[in-house]
C-alpha cells in the first residue's frame, strides 16, 4: 500500500506523459514540487482554478508534470504572462515558479515591478545559486569567491539576496525556506498562496551537479546538512549578534504586510470610469 | 464619447481609430509601454477599457507587455499591445512564443524612421521585414498595413478576426503619418461589426487534444480555468502540448504552422485596386504611401498616363496573386516605400516575366508626396 503522502502526490501528477522527469537524482526541485502540492491540497484548491507558470531552466520544467492549467513561458518572463492571466481572470490562483537566474537576472525587472504593483500572484523562486540547466554558469545569487563554469578563477561579483530584494520592492508576503526544512516550506508556500497581494517564497536548494561539485560541497546529503547548519530562523536571528550571523542566512517569514491589491484597485478604476 | 450614431462623423486620429477598432473587435485587455508615435493608443484605451469592464495596464517594458497580452489571451480575453520600432524589437521574443503556442493577439507597430532610436516623430516603413521575420526560427506570420484613419478602424477589426480564426499573432503596421492624421470618419456601431471568435472545443475535457491537427489545421482553443487542463509551452510540442524531440512530431508541428496560413491565403490576403482596369503603369504601395500614390494616379490620368494602383493591406503572407496580375498587365511597376526597398524585393521575387520593376525610396524621415510619385510615373 502506498503511503498517504505518496497517494497525495500522485493525485496531482500527470501520469499520461512526461515521466521520468528531467531533474538529476538528488535535486531539490522535487522536494519543492512536493511542498507545493501539499500546500495546494491543504488549501483545498481545485485543480481547475490553479495556473502554474514557469520560465526557463530546470525550474521551468515543473509545470509539465502536474495536472493544473500549466504554462512554460520564456526566460525570465513568467511573471508577465501571469500578470495577464490574473488580470483577465482574477478568479484563478496564479502561481509562478522561477529559478534564481530566471527571476533576478533576465527577469529582474519584471520581478521588482510585480512586487511593486502588488497583483495577487505567488512567486516561488528556487535559489540554487547557479545556472544548472545550461551547465553551471554563475548567477546573480552565486556568492563572492565561488567557482562557476564562467568564473573559473573565482566569482568577483556580489550576490543578490532574493527575499530581501522582494521585501524592498514591496511584496506583501516574503518567506525564505530550504529544501531541508520541508515542513517550514510547506507552511510558507501555503501562506504565500493564501495571502492576497504579491507573495514570494525563496527556496534555498541544492545543485550538487554544478554548484556543489565546483565548490566542493559534496553530495546532496552534505548540501542539505549545510542548509541545516547555516539556516537561522528569523526569530533566532533577532537574538544573535551580527558577527555570529556572518555566513548564515535567515529562514521564515521576512515580511507579511497589508497593501492595496491591484485587482481591487482596478475595480475602483472601473467604477470611476463608469461614473 | 461613447454614444456614437452611424450618421454622425467623428474627427479621429489614426491611433484613436485603431483603439476604437480593437474595442469593436472585442478586445478587452491592453498592455503597453509608452512610445512615440504609438502612445495615444494606450492613452485612449486606459480611459475606455475600464468603462466596459476591460483592463488596461501599463507594464515596465515592451517585453512584459507582450507577455501580459499572451497571458490574457490564454485566459480567454482578446488582447492587444501597441508600440513603435524599439519596442517592437523587444517584443520579438514573446511574439515568437505567441506563434509557437498559437495564442491569438494583435500587435500594433506604428513605424517611425530609422533603426535604433531612429526618428521618433517621423514616418518610416523600415519594419516590414522585421514584422515578417523578426522572430527567430521558422514561423508563420500575418502582417497588415493601414493607410487611412478609417482603415485603422476596419483593418484592426480584421486583424483581430484573423488572429482568432487562425490562432496567430497578427501584426498591424501603421506609420507616424497614418497614426497622427486626424480625419472625419463615420464608424459603424460596434454591434454591426463582423466579429470572429476563436473556436472552442465541442468535446468534453477528457477528449480534448489541445494541438490537434484537425481538418482546419487550427486547433480548437479553450481558456485556462474552464476545466480543460492542458500544458502550454514555447518548446516544440506534440498534439497534447507536451515537449517533444520526435522528428515526425516536430515536422508535423512546423508544417501545420505554415499550412494553416498558406492553405487560407485567399481569405487572408487583402488588397485594394484603384484605376487598374486599363492601367499600363502600375504602382504597388501600402501604408500612408498608398494614399499619396492614389492621388498621383489621379494626376497621371489627368495628364493622359494610364496609371493604376494596387494597395497592399496584407503584406504577409505576401499577396502574390494580385501582384502577379499587375506584373502581367503593366509594362512598368513602381514600388514607392519609406525604406530602402523591402516590399520592392518581394515584388521582384514574384516577377517572373520581363516587367520593369522600379523602386522609389525615401529614408530621410520625410513623407513621400503625390508629386514625387507622379514625377516617377511620367519619367520615360
Amino acid at each position: 500500500m502506498p503511503k498517504e503522502i505518496t497517494k497525495l502526490i500522485h493525485k496531482y501528477l500527470r501520469h499520461d506523459k512526461k515521466f521520468p522527469h528531467v531533474w538529476c537524482p538528488g535535486c531539490g526541485n522535487g522536494v519543492i514540487l512536493g511542498s507545493l502540492i501539499r500546500a495546494i491540497d491543504r488549501l483545498g484548491l481545485e485543480k481547475d482554478e490553479i495556473v502554474l507558470a514557469s520560465g526557463i531552466g530546470c525550474s521551468g520544467r515543473m509545470p509539465v508534470y502536474v495536472d493544473f492549467n500549466t504554462l512554460h513561458t520564456t526566460h525570465g518572463r513568467s511573471l508577465t504572462f501571469a500578470t495577464g492571466i490574473k488580470l483577465a481572470k482574477p478568479s484563478l490562483t496564479v502561481i509562478t515558479v522561477m529559478g534564481d537566474g530566471d527571476a533576478t537576472a533576465i527577469g529582474g525587472n519584471h520581478f521588482i515591478h510585480a512586487a511593486r504593483r502588488n497583483l495577487n500572484l505567488t512567486a516561488i523562486i528556487i535559489n540554487n545559486q547557479i545556472y544548472g540547466m545550461t551547465g553551471g554558469q554563475f548567477s546573480p545569487t552565486t556568492p563572492y569567491g565561488c567557482n562557476a563554469s564562467t568564473a573559473p578563477y573565482g566569482h568577483i561579483e556580489q550576490a543578490f539576496s532574493i527575499a530581501e530584494l522582494a521585501v524592498t520592492a514591496g511584496a506583501s508576503f516574503v518567506g525564505r525556506g530550504t529544501v531541508y526544512h520541508v515542513q517550514l516550506l510547506d507552511k510558507l508556500i501555503e501562506n504565500a498562496i493564501s495571502k492576497p497581494g504579491f507573495s514570494v517564497v525563496e527556496v534555498i536548494s541544492n545543485c550538487h551537479i554544478h554548484f556543489g561539485r565546483r565548490n566542493k560541497m559534496g553530495n546532496p546529503v552534505a548540501m542539505l546538512e549545510w542548509m541545516r547548519d547555516n539556516a537561522v530562523t528569523v526569530e533566532k536571528a533577532g537574538t544573535m549578534t551580527t558577527e555570529s550571523l556572518e555566513e548564515k542566512f535567515t529562514i521564515g517569514i521576512l515580511a507579511d504586510v497589508e497593501k492595496p491589491i491591484y485587482t481591487k484597485e482596478y475595480d475602483k478604476i472601473r467604477e470611476r470610469a463608469k461614473s | 464619447m461613447t454614444n456614437r450614431s452611424k450618421k454622425k462623423g467623428l474627427l479621429l486620429q489614426g491611433n484613436e481609430a485603431i483603439a476604437e477598432g480593437a474595442l469593436a473587435a472585442g478586445c478587452r485587455f491592453f498592455a503597453g509601454y509608452p512610445i512615440t508615435p504609438a502612445s495615444e493608443i494606450g492613452e485612449f484605451l486606459s480611459a475606455r477599457l475600464p468603462q466596459i469592464g476591460g483592463t488596461f495596464i501599463q507594464m515596465e517594458d515592451e517585453i512584459s507587455s507582450m507577455g501580459a497580452i499572451i497571458g490574457a489571451s490564454l485566459a480567454g480575453v482578446k488582447s492587444m499591445t501597441a508600440t513603435s520600432g524599439p519596442g517592437f524589437s523587444l517584443m520579438q521574443e514573446n511574439l515568437g512564443f505567441a506563434c509557437t503556442t498559437e495564442t491569438p493577439c494583435v500587435v500594433v507597430n506604428v513605424m517611425r524612421g530609422g533603426s535604433s532610436t531612429g526618428l521618433p516623430t517621423s514616418p518610416g516603413q523600415g519594419d516590414v521585414m522585421q514584422a515578417r521575420w523578426g522572430v527567430h526560427g521558422d514561423h508563420s506570420a500575418i502582417v497588415l498595413a493601414v493607410s487611412t484613419v478609417y482603415d485603422c478602424f476596419e483593418i484592426t477589426v480584421r486583424a483581430f478576426n484573423l488572429s482568432e480564426e487562425f490562432r496567430v499573432p497578427v501584426i498591424l503596421l501603421s506609420d507616424e503619418v497614418v497614426s497622427h492624421t486626424r480625419e472625419n470618419v463615420t464608424l459603424p456601431p460596434h454591434n454591426e461589426v463582423d466579429v470572429i471568435d476563436r473556436r472552442s472545443p465541442s468535446v468534453p475535457p477528457e477528449w480534448y487534444i489541445p494541438y490537434e491537427n484537425n481538418s482546419r489545421g487550427v486547433p480548437d482553443m479553450v481558456a485556462f480555468g474552464e476545466g480543460y487542463r492542458y500544458h502550454v509551452t514555447g518548446l516544440i510540442h506534440d498534439v497534447r502540448g507536451f515537449p517533444t524531440q520526435n522528428p515526425e512530431e516536430i515536422k508535423d508541428f512546423t508544417n501545420r504552422q505554415f499550412h494553416k496560413i498558406s492553405n487560407n491565403i485567399q481569405r487572408i490576403q487583402m488588397v485594394k485596386t484603384y484605376m487598374m482596369d486599363d492601367a499600363d503603369i502600375g504602382i504597388i504601395a501600402y501604408g500612408s504611401v498608398a494614399r499619396a500614390a492614389r492621388r498621383s494616379v489621379m494626376d497621371a490620368r489627368y495628364m493622359g498616363v494610364k496609371a493604376g494602383l494596387l494597395q497592399l493591406i496584407t503584406l504577409f503572407p505576401f499577396p502574390q496573386y494580385p501582384v502577379e496580375d499587375v506584373l502581367r498587365q503593366c509594362r512598368r511597376v513602381l514600388v514607392p516605400e519609406m525604406n530602402m526597398g523591402q516590399i520592392y524585393r518581394e515584388v521582384k521575387r514574384v516577377n517572373q516575366r520581363a516587367t520593369l520593376v522600379e523602386k522609389y525610396n525615401r529614408i530621410d524621415g520625410q513623407f513621400i508626396t503625390p508629386d514625387e510619385i507622379l514625377r516617377e510615373l511620367i519619367k520615360v
